[in-house]
C-alpha cells in the first residue's frame, strides 16, 4: 500500500512527495566502529519512534572488547530497532536495513546472519576514494559482492555531507544517520529534535545546534537521493508509557521497593543496572556500595539484612557462582536477601556480553548441601521492575533468599511498557524493633509452614548469635540428629508454604493441542510470537511461559497432560538427538526440561540455541513446525 | 514525686548491666586459650561502657576464635570462613546505631578474608575489630597460618613452615586510611582491657591484633615473652596508653610513642626483637565511610515515591497533550 506523503522543512517549505510503503513492521540497523555513535543514533531512533507511538525493541550490537581494532568485522558497534505498527514483545528476525560506517562492521553483520535476503544497505562511500589502496580494494569488493548477493546497497557519503557542516564528522556522523532514517521512516522531525536536545541539552549550545543542522542535513539528503521511503502506523499511547531498558527496569524496581542497600561489584552486563543506581538512589537515602568483590557485596548484603531492610545484590555469572557460599549462609541463617543474576555465556567468563540462559541450575541447586532458595525469572523488561517488587517482599515474607534471573537480552533491550503508578505497598516497612516476650526463639520454626519470625538487632530479649552452624530454635549451635533433620525440614518447607501462594500459569493459546511450549525467561515474547504465527496458520501450538522456576506454580502437570507433545524452548546448551554419540541415555537435557521431566514424569523434549543472540521467532517457528512433524 | 523518682530509679537499674548480662554460652575453648582472657576484656569493657546488649552485635568468621559471639549474650553473627567484616560493614550501615564489634582469627583475617581486611581498613566503618592472632589453625587442627614464624612445624609444614610470617600490624599500618592500630597480649589482662577499651571509644575502624596462646598446638611460642617481660616494650603516651605504676614495674621496657607518628609504629611493629604493646597509630580525623555515605538516613514513603516518579519522568513518552506535570492540555 502506497501514499503521497507531505513534509514540511523547518522553514515550512514542502519536501518533494515521494511514494511511501506502508509497513508493518521493519528491523533496522545501524552499525559503526565502536565509538562513533551508532549506539546512541540506533537509541535515538527508538526512542521517537515509541514516542510516536510504535512499538519497539532496540537489541545494543556491542563487540566484545572495549576498543576493537578500527574497521573490522569483529568491531562491528551499534543498534539494533525492531520498529511495528503494533506492540512489539522481541527483537524479530532479519534486519530489513542497515546502515553502515564501513564496509567491514556491514559483513560482519553479514557473516553473522543477521541481514534479510534483499536487505537495504545505506553504505558510508568516503572509503571509495581512500589514500589507502588496500582500503578501497576492500571497499569495492564487499559492495560489488553484497550487490551480486541481492542487497540493496546504496552508497551514501556521510563523511563529505558532514562536513559541510562540522570539523570532525567522526562526531555528528550518528546524527546524519539519524536524520536518513527519520526521512526513510516518514518519523515525527519535531520529536527528533527534541531528542537530539534532550541528548545533547547538557553541553553546550553549539553542539546542540550542530546536531540539529546533522539531523537536517541527513533528511534532506534521503528525501533528495533516496528513491524509498517507509510508514510504520503509529498509534500514540493512551497511558504514559515507560522507554527503558531492563537494568534500569530492575534499578526502578529497587527505587520502588524502599529497598535500602545495593551491595554490588562491577560485573557485565549487570553492571548498568548499578550505575543508574548509583546516580539516582543516593539522592532518595539509598546506598549502592562497590565492595571490593562478589563474595564481599554478599556477604555485605547478608549483614545489612540482618539488622535493617532486605538488602539487595546485583551480579552475573562469575560473581553469582563466587557468592555461593554467602547464599547458603543466607540460606541456614534465613536472612533475607534479594540476589539478581543477570545471566551471560558462560561457563568460565565466557561471553560476557552476550545472552544465555545457562545458570537456571545453579541459581536453584548452587551452594553445597540442601539450600532451599526462591528462582523466579523476568520476562519482559516490565516485569524486570515488578519482580524486583515482589522478590523484595517474598524475601522477607518468608526469611528466604530470592534470587531473580535476568539476561543480557533484557538488560540491553529497549520497550515501551506502561508507566507504573507508584503503589505505597511496594515499599518495605520499617523493621520490627519491638520487646519480644520472654521466652521467645529466634527459630521458632512453624509446624507446619516451618516458618519462623525474624528478630532483628535492637529488639530487646531477642539478642542471640545467628550461625552458619546447624543450631536449634534458640540458634544454639547444634550437632543432633534430630535438631538438624527438623531444621532442614523447616528451611524446605518454606518452598511449599510459598508455592501454595501461587497461581497455575496461563496458557498463551488454546487449553489443549498438539504441542505444548514451555519457556521462562527472556525468551516469553519471541516464543509467543513464533506460537502465535503457527497458530494463524492453523497449528494446534500453546505456549506456557514459567515466572517462578522453584518452586514451580502449581497446575503445569495439568497443563502438560493436555498437549500430544510438550517441549521447551530455553537459550542453555542440550544434545540433539541428531548426533552421532547421543540417544536418550546419554542426552543431556535443557535446564527446564530437566525439572519438567524430573517433577512430572512427561517426556518433555528440548531445543535450544547458545549463539549467545536472543532467538529468532522464525527460527522457533521452524523448530516447532519440525516437532509437529515428527512422530513423538 | 516519690512515683517519678521511683521510675528513674526503675530505668537507672533497668538500664544498668551487670557482667552476667553479657556472659552467654559457656565457652569450649580450651584451658589456657588466650580466647578466654579476650572474652573477659571484652565483658568487661561492655559492662563498664554499660553497652545495651540488644544494641551490641558481635560479627565473626570462621575459627576458634570465631566462636566468640556465642559466649556473648548480645546479639551475635558468626558468619562464614574470612567474611567477618564484610558482614559487619553491611550492619554498620544499615544500622549505624548499634555498636559492631569483630572477632576474627589469623586465618580467617589474614589468609582467606585479607583482601577485605585491606579493604576494611580504608573502608574506616566504626568498627572494634580483635584479631586473635595465635599463629596456627586451631580448629582444624595445627596448620601453619600466614603468621606463623618461619619453621612452624605443623600437619602441613612437617618439616616446618617455608616463608616468612606476615606481620598483621605492618600490613594494617601499609593500608590508606588506617585509623587506630594497637596490640597486646593475652597474658596481661590490664593492657589487654585498656587497649580494648581504647579501640572501642576510637570511631573509625579499630584494629586491635591480641598476641594470644594456643596451648595445644602452639604452647611454647610465646614463652621467651612471657618469661622475660623485658622482651616486651610498652609503648605509653598521653595520647596513647597511660600505664598504671603495676603495669610499668612489670613492662619497664618502655617507649613514649606518638599515635600519629606512623613511620615509626613501623618501626616499632617491624623490629623483631620486641613485641610492643599498646597503642601504635591512632588518627581521630580519617572519615569513616558511613559518614561520607549517609548511612541511617530515614527514608519516608512520601520521599521515595517522589523521587522515583521524578525518575520515571525522565524516562515517560506521555500521551498526546499530557504533561509531566500531569496538566492535561487544550
Amino acid at each position: 500500500m502506497n501514499q503521497a506523503a507531505s513534509i514540511t522543512r523547518l522553514d515550512g517549505s514542502a519536501y518533494q512527495a515521494k511514494d511511501v510503503t506502508v509497513l508493518d513492521e521493519h528491523i533496522v540497523e545501524i552499525v559503526s566502529d565502536s565509538g562513533e555513535g551508532a549506539q546512541r543514533c540506533g537509541q535515538s531512533l527508538g526512542s521517537i519512534a515509541a514516542k510516536m507511538g510504535n512499538g519497539i525493541w532496540t537489541v545494543e550490537i556491542i563487540p566484545a572488547e572495549i576498543r576493537p581494532p578500527a574497521r573490522s568485522a569483529a568491531g562491528a558497534s551499534g543498534n539494533r530497532i525492531r520498529i511495528g505498527a503494533g506492540a512489539v514483545t522481541n527483537g524479530g528476525d532479519d534486519t530489513k536495513l542497515v546502515v553502515a560506517f564501513n564496509e567491514q562492521v556491514l559483513l560482519g553483520r553479514v557473516d553473522a546472519g543477521e541481514l534479510a535476503d534483499g536487505c537495504i544497505v545505506l553504505l558510508e562511500s568516503m572509503w571509495r576514494e581512500h589514500k589507502d589502496p588496500a582500503i578501497v580494494k576492500s571497499y569495492v569488493e564487499a559492495h560489488d559482492a553484497l550487490l551480486a548477493k541481492g542487497y540493496r546497497v546504496r552508497e551514501v557519503p556521510m563523511e563529505e555531507e558532514c562536513l559541510k557542516l562540522v570539523r570532525d564528522a567522526r562526531r555528528g556522523k550518528n546524527m546524519f544517520a539519524l536524520g536518513m532514517l527519520c526521512s526513510v521512516y516518514s518519523l515525527d522531525m519535531g520529536l527528533a529534535r527534541e531528542q537530539i536536545e534532550l541528548t545533547f541539552g547538557k553541553k553546550a549550545v553549539d553542539v546542540v545546534t550542530a546536531n540539529l543542522q546533522l539531523l537536517e542535513a541527513g533528511y534532506a539528503w534521503a528525501e533528495a537521493h533516496l528513491d524509498f521511503k517507509f510508514s510504520i502506523p503509529a498509534q500514540r499511547a493512551t497511558v504514559p508509557q515507560l522507554v527503558a531498558n531492563g537494568n534500569t527496569a530492575l534499578a526502578f524496581g529497587v527505587l520502588a521497593s524502599g529497598i535500602d542497600i545495593c551491595a554490588m561489584y562491577p560485573i557485565t552486563p549487570a553492571t548498568s543496572a548499578s550505575h543508574y543506581l548509583s546516580e539516582v538512589f543516593e539522592k532518595l537515602g539509598g546506598i549502592v556500595h562497590q565492595a571490593e568483590d562478589e563474595i564481599a557485596a554478599c556477604t555485605f548484603a547478608i549483614g545489612a539484612s540482618y539488622a535493617g531492610k532486605c538488602a539487595i545484590t546485583i551480579t552475573s555469572g562469575p560473581g553469582y557462582s563466587l557468592k555461593q557460599e554467602a547464599i547458603g549462609l543466607a540460606v541456614m541463617a534465613e536472612i533475607p536477601l534479594v540476589v539478581v543474576n543477570v545471566q551471560r555465556g558462560g561457563p568460565s567468563t565466557g561471553q560476557p556480553t552476550k545472552a544465555e540462559q545457562g545458570d537456571l541450575l545453579t541459581a536453584m541447586f548452587g551452594s553445597h548441601g540442601d539450600a532451599p532458595k526462591i528462582v523466579m525469572a523476568a520476562s519482559t523488561i516490565e516485569d524486570c521492575f515488578h519482580s524486583v517488587i515482589t522478590a523484595r517482599k517474598i524475601a522477607e515474607t518468608f526469611n528466604m533468599v530470592v534470587v531473580l534471573l535476568s539476561d543480557a537480552n533484557l538488560a540491553t533491550s529497549q520497550q515501551p511498557f506502561p508507566r507504573p503508578v507508584f503503589n505505597p505497598a511496594w515499599v518495605a516497612p520499617p523493621i520490627d524493633q519491638s520487646t519480644l516476650p520472654v521466652g521467645a526463639k529466634p527459630y521458632d520454626w512453624d509446624a507446619e509452614t516451618g516458618l519462623n519470625r525474624r528478630f532483628v538487632p535492637g529488639q530487646p530479649g531477642g539478642a542471640h548469635t545467628i550461625t552458619g552452624l546447624a543450631h536449634d530454635r534458640m540458634s544454639k549451635v547444634a550437632y543432633d540428629p534430630e535438631t538438624n533433620e527438623e531444621s532442614l525440614r523447616a528451611r524446605s518447607l518454606k518452598l511449599a508454604a510459598f508455592q501454595k501462594t501461587l497461581k497455575p500459569p496461563q496458557v498463551h493459546g488454546d487449553e489443549a493441542g498438539d504441542l505444548l511450549v514451555v519457556g521462562w525467561g527472556s525468551t516469553k515474547g519471541t516464543i509467543e510470537e513464533a506460537v502465535d504465527r503457527l497458530r494463524a496458520e492453523g497449528h494446534k501450538v500453546s505456549s506456557v511461559h514459567l515466572r517462578y522456576l522453584q518452586p514451580m506454580q502449581p497446575g503445569i502437570g495439568e497443563i502438560m497432560k493436555r498437549f500430544g507433545k510438550v517441549m521447551t524452548i530455553e537459550m542453555n546448551w542440550c544434545d540433539s538427538l541428531d548426533e552421532a554419540l547421543i540417544d536418550p541415555d546419554n542426552r543431556r537435557y535443557s535446564a527446564l526440561a530437566m525439572l519438567l521431566r524430573s517433577r512430572y514424569l512427561v517426556d518433555v523434549d528440548c531445543w535450544s540455541e547458545v549463539k549467545g543472540q536472543p532467538i529468532k521467532p522464525a527460527t522457533i517457528r521452524k523448530v516447532l513446525l519440525a516437532k509437529l512433524a515428527r512422530e513423538v | 514525686m516519690n512515683m517519678q523518682t521511683t521510675d528513674y530509679l526503675l530505668k537507672r537499674y533497668e538500664e544498668h548491666y551487670e557482667i552476667e548480662d553479657y556472659q552467654g554460652g559457656v565457652p569450649r575453648w580450651c584451658a589456657g586459650c588466650g580466647d578466654n582472657a579476650i572474652l573477659t576484656a571484652t565483658q568487661r569493657l561492655c559492662r563498664d561502657e554499660n553497652l545495651p546488649p540488644e544494641k551490641t552485635v558481635f560479627v565473626s568468621g570462621i575459627g576458634c576464635s570465631s566462636r566468640f559471639p556465642h559466649y556473648m549474650k548480645t546479639y551475635g553473627f558468626h558468619g562464614i570462613h574470612g567474611r567477618a567484616l564484610p558482614i559487619a560493614e553491611g550492619i554498620r550501615m544499615a544500622r549505624p546505631d548499634l555498636n559492631v564489634f569483630v572477632n576474627t582469627g589469623d586465618g580467617d583475617c589474614c589468609s582467606i578474608g585479607a583482601a577485605h581486611w585491606i579493604h576494611a581498613i580504608r573502608y574506616n566503618m566504626n568498627l572494634t575489630v580483635v584479631l586473635h592472632d595465635n599463629q596456627i589453625y586451631g580448629l582444624t587442627k595445627k596448620q601453619a597460618s600466614p603468621t606463623s614464624p618461619i619453621g612452624t612445624k605443623s600437619n602441613t609444614t612437617p618439616t616446618g613452615s617455608h616463608l616468612d610470617a606476615l606481620n598483621p600490624i605492618t600490613v594494617t599500618l601499609g593500608v590508606q586510611n588506617v585509623s587506630f592500630v594497637a596490640q597486646a597480649v593475652d597474658w596481661n589482662p590490664e593492657s589487654l582491657y585498656e587497649i580494648i577499651k581504647a579501640a572501642y571509644k576510637h570511631r573509625g575502624l579499630s584494629f586491635v591484633r591480641v598476641v594470644q596462646r594456643c596451648p595445644e598446638w602452639l604452647p611454647k611460642v610465646f614463652d621467651p615473652f612471657m618469661q622475660d617481660p623485658s622482651k616486651i616494650l610498652l609503648l605509653t603516651h598521653e595520647r596513647g596508653l597511660a600505664p598504671s605504676a603495676g603495669l610499668s614495674k612489670l613492662y619497664h621496657n618502655q617507649e613514649e610513642h606518638d599515635p600519629l607518628d606512623r613511620d615509626n609504629a613501623f618501626a616499632i611493629a617491624a623490629n623483631p626483637e620486641f613485641l610492643p604493646v599498646g597503642i601504635l597509630y591512632h588518627d581521630p580525623k580519617v572519615p569513616c565511610y558511613e559518614d561520607l555515605r549517609g548511612a541511617g538516613q530515614a527514608r519516608s514513603i512520601e520521599m521515595i515515591e517522589q523521587g522515583f516518579n521524578a525518575e520515571l519522568d525522565k524516562y515517560t513518552v506521555w500521551p498526546e497533550g499530557v504533561s509531566a506535570d500531569g496538566q492535561t492540555g487544550e
